[in-house]
């Protein structure tokens, strides 16, 4: 395309979702209720159409000299003198592909959804509120200001509430809802705080100039690192990193697709875009970068191990998203932008995918537990097919994309720290095992569940057969370091040579080592049955304990952090200041003046004589007091 | 000795004084009256001493005096009226006994 995207058509991008959302729940809902297709066919067009304006503006920027378009903003907030905030779009090849990834994961889930969610009494509501998400993430991608960013965040983290709580009327669901909005929270309490700290320094929220200040040094370093980890904090929260990786595994009681959608490839990686956002923030500042690095490396790992043991296959998938994401933190950290964002990239097709897989073998078999599964290769043959490619994407097979970005976050790794290198490498290895458990002990073997399995319909096929392409081929834009070029960085570690040429390295073989044995282990536990899966767990019975049990972390925040040490004794301290200070101090003013009514209403006699009494003694004080005064 | 305006000013607040006292004290309302009388008297006598002595071309402090009068003849007539329409009515002109806008 030739022609530079016009301006107006740039802001449509996210107003077009916001649009359907508006449509859906005024004109749709009320009035046109018996046709639940039609929120989801207006919904699917709008973002269609938010999709081909982000194909075009990837298409301008490509064109554009340094790879940016200029927006006119226009005055949101105005105080003279003190405030003057812009509302704006920072269009840069970050945004565009970000908006790439929203739109496309984002279309193929609300085609599928039309087949997931059919006959669901909630389908207008399902509808709007995956519109209502799409704005918001889209204007949290392209905003230009971290006010505004801060609205659009907190805006997707309510979607994700709304939509794990869709079915609210399971309590596991309502309850993973308020779990996941509570503990994100926290994060964002950092967030916010980092905000407030910037502005108070800096008297701006303007992201390119917030940049531009990290980069001449017009920020103190103290405060850039407690910005910086402040901010970093909001993104693990929302990015689910530990210590806040609590509620990502429970967010999975919602709809499959919202569990595709928001907490696989979307809203969670949003933590990992506002670090790469704001990242010129965290290169000036050493320390942020390692605690960036080093939570990424320690979570990747952490949830990783959890993974292993997890009998429900969304929530294997669940920690297997904690765990990338993990992985996308590290890059960030001992990489930088490119590195990070192109896993994100890459991830968010293949995880995307493996949620709709879980989904459709969901719709077959009406439970998730993989126990009750096997053999469904036979019956689902498309399910099967794209479910084994985005498992060997993710597994990091050559020459899936997967493939592709870990390689790079090892290879940055390998360069800047050892330990973490190492962590990545296991991590390498869990993930290939618990992707391949998953998939020989749901697809492989003969079937266990009684429900009677068939294949999908194809409005939930057809998503998933275009996501398994991008799956394979995603990788494939950086294979001579295209991506990181585009995205402006230029920091890329080794991998330039093509496609064959990575071949090359050592490390690549290395890594697919890892991996291969990790498939290999689940083939002989789960496929092969050379290993009994029962003797080994037995063996490792301390770790399995551990790992099941998810570090006894939930018990940790809930009972221990939660129940005894808040509501316990912080909360019942508060109870009694409030119910004895507070409540006494209103509770007293009220009775001294009862008291004193009752006292002085005494006075009110009836007798003129003690009035007129009153009366001269006033008047003598008026007297007195003006002879004084004199 | 001359009379002069202290004089009169004295006699005026002891008169003044009296009738406060009797109008605050006493339980009898016909007694109270009176001592409200003996008050505008007092006043009368101040009015009528600064008008002559303060300013002697003018007659102000008379007319008002002439108006005191008046109105302390109309006053004590109601007055009066009121406590015997009290005396029909309850026997008692006992004013501590006359207490119905008490609390």
């Amino acid at each position: 395309m030739e022609t530079t995207i016009p301006n107006g058509l740039v802001w449509l991008i996210f107003l077009l979702p916001l649009i359907s959302f508006v449509l859906i729940t005024l004109f749709i809902k009320p009035f046109l209720n018996s046709r639940p297709k039609l929120s989801g066919y207006i919904t699917i067009g709008t973002i269609t159409g938010s999709l081909i304006l982000s194909l075009w503006l990837l298409a301008s920027l490509l064109n554009a000299p340094s790879h940016e378009l200029i927006i006119p903003d226009f005055n949101w907030l105005i105080i003279e003198g003190s405030i003057n905030i812009h509302f704006g779009l920072t269009i840069d090849m970050l945004t565009a592909i970000m908006l790439i990834v929203v739109t496309v994961v984002s279309l193929m889930v609300q085609i599928y959804s039309q087949g997931y969610m059919h006959g669901d009494p909630g389908y207008h509501r399902y509808y709007a509120y995956m519109s209502l998400f799409t704005t918001a993430m889209l204007g949290l991608v392209m905003a230009n200001n971290l006010l505004i960013m801060y609205i659009f965040w907190e805006l997707v983290g309510l979607c994700s509430y709304l939509l794990i709580g869709f079915w609210f009327h399971r309590p596991a669901a309502a309850k993973a809802a308020k779990k996941a909005f509570i503990v994100t929270r926290i994060g964002d309490f950092g967030f916010l705080a980092a905000i407030l700290l910037l502005f108070f320094n800096t008297g701006t929220l303007d992201v390119a100039q917030l940049h531009s200040y990290a980069v001449t040094g017009a920020i103190g370093s103290a405060v850039l690192t407690w910005a910086a980890v402040g901010i970093f904090a909001g993104a693990v929260g929302k990015s689910a990193q530990f210590p806040l990786h609590v509620w990502l595994p429970d967010a999975m009681e919602g709809p499959t697709p919202v569990s595709a959608l928001i907490h696989a490839a979307t809203m969670v990686a949003a933590g990992v875009f506002l670090v790469a956002r704001m990242f010129p923030l965290f290169e000036h500042s050493p320390e942020a970068l390692s605690t960036v690095a080093y939570i990424g490396g320690f979570t990747a790992i952490f949830a990783a191990t959890m993974g292993l043991v997890m009998t429900d296959i969304k929530r294997v998938l669940a920690y297997s998203t904690i765990s990338q994401l993990g992985y996308m933190m590290l890059g960030l950290g001992v990489g930088g932008v490119a590195i990070g964002i192109f896993h994100l990239f890459n991830h968010a097709f293949f995880k995307a995918l493996l949620f709709l897989g879980a989904g459709s073998v969901n719709h077959a078999t009406r439970t998730f537990d993989i126990r009750l599964m096997g053999g469904l290769r036979k019956v689902m043959p498309w399910t099967y097919a794209t479910f084994l490619i985005a498992s060997l994407s993710i597994a990091g097979i050559w020459p899936l994309a997967g493939f592709w970005s870990k390689d790079e976050i090892l290879a940055s790794a390998l360069s800047e720290n050892t330990l973490l290198f190492v962590l990545a490498m296991i991590t390498v290895f869990m993930t290939a095992f618990y992707m391949f458990r998953v998939v020989f002990m749901t697809f492989g073997g003969e079937y266990r569940g009684s429900e009677k399995p068939h294949e999908s319909p194809p409005v939930m096929v057809v998503p998933m057969v275009v996501l398994a392409v991008l799956a394979v081929v995603s990788g494939w834009f950086n294979a001579t370091g295209g991506f990181s070029h585009l995205l402006g960085h230029g920091e890329s570690h080794g991998f330039t040579e093509g496609f064959f040429g990575i071949l090359s390295h050592p490390l690549p073989w290395i890594s697919l080592a890892m991996a291969g044995s990790g498939i290999l282990l689940a083939y002989a536990m789960y496929s092969a049955k050379w290993l009994s899966a029962k003797r080994i767990s037995w063996f490792f019975r301390s770790l399995y304990v551990l790992f099941s049990k998810k570090y006894w972390t939930d018990e940790l925040y809930e009972d221990v952090i939660g129940q005894r040490l808040l509501s316990d004794n912080l909360f019942a301290g508060m109870k009694l200041l409030d119910s004895n200070v507070i409540d006494g101090a209103v509770d007293g003013v009220a009775k001294t003046v009862v008291v004193t009514g009752k006292t002085v209403r005494k006075m009110q006699s009836g007798q003129l004589q003690l009035y007129g009494l009153f009366i001269i003694l006033g008047v003598l004080a008026i007297v007195i007091s003006l002879l004084l005064s004199g | 000795m001359t009379l002069g305006l202290e004089h009169f000013l004295v006699l005026s607040s002891v008169l003044f004084a009296i009738g406060l006292y009797g109008a605050l004290s006493k339980r009898s309302a016909v007694v109270i009256l009176m001592s409200i009388e003996i008050m505008l008297g007092a006043v009368s006598i101040a009015m009528v001493a600064f008008s002559r002595y303060v300013v002697p071309a003018l007659l102000i402090g008379q007319v008002f005096t002439i108006f005191i009068i008046v109105v302390a003849a109309a006053e004590a007539t109601v007055g009066l009226a009121i406590i015997i329409a009290i005396y029909r009515r309850r026997e008692t002109i006992d004013i501590t006994k006359i207490d119905l806008m008490k609390w």
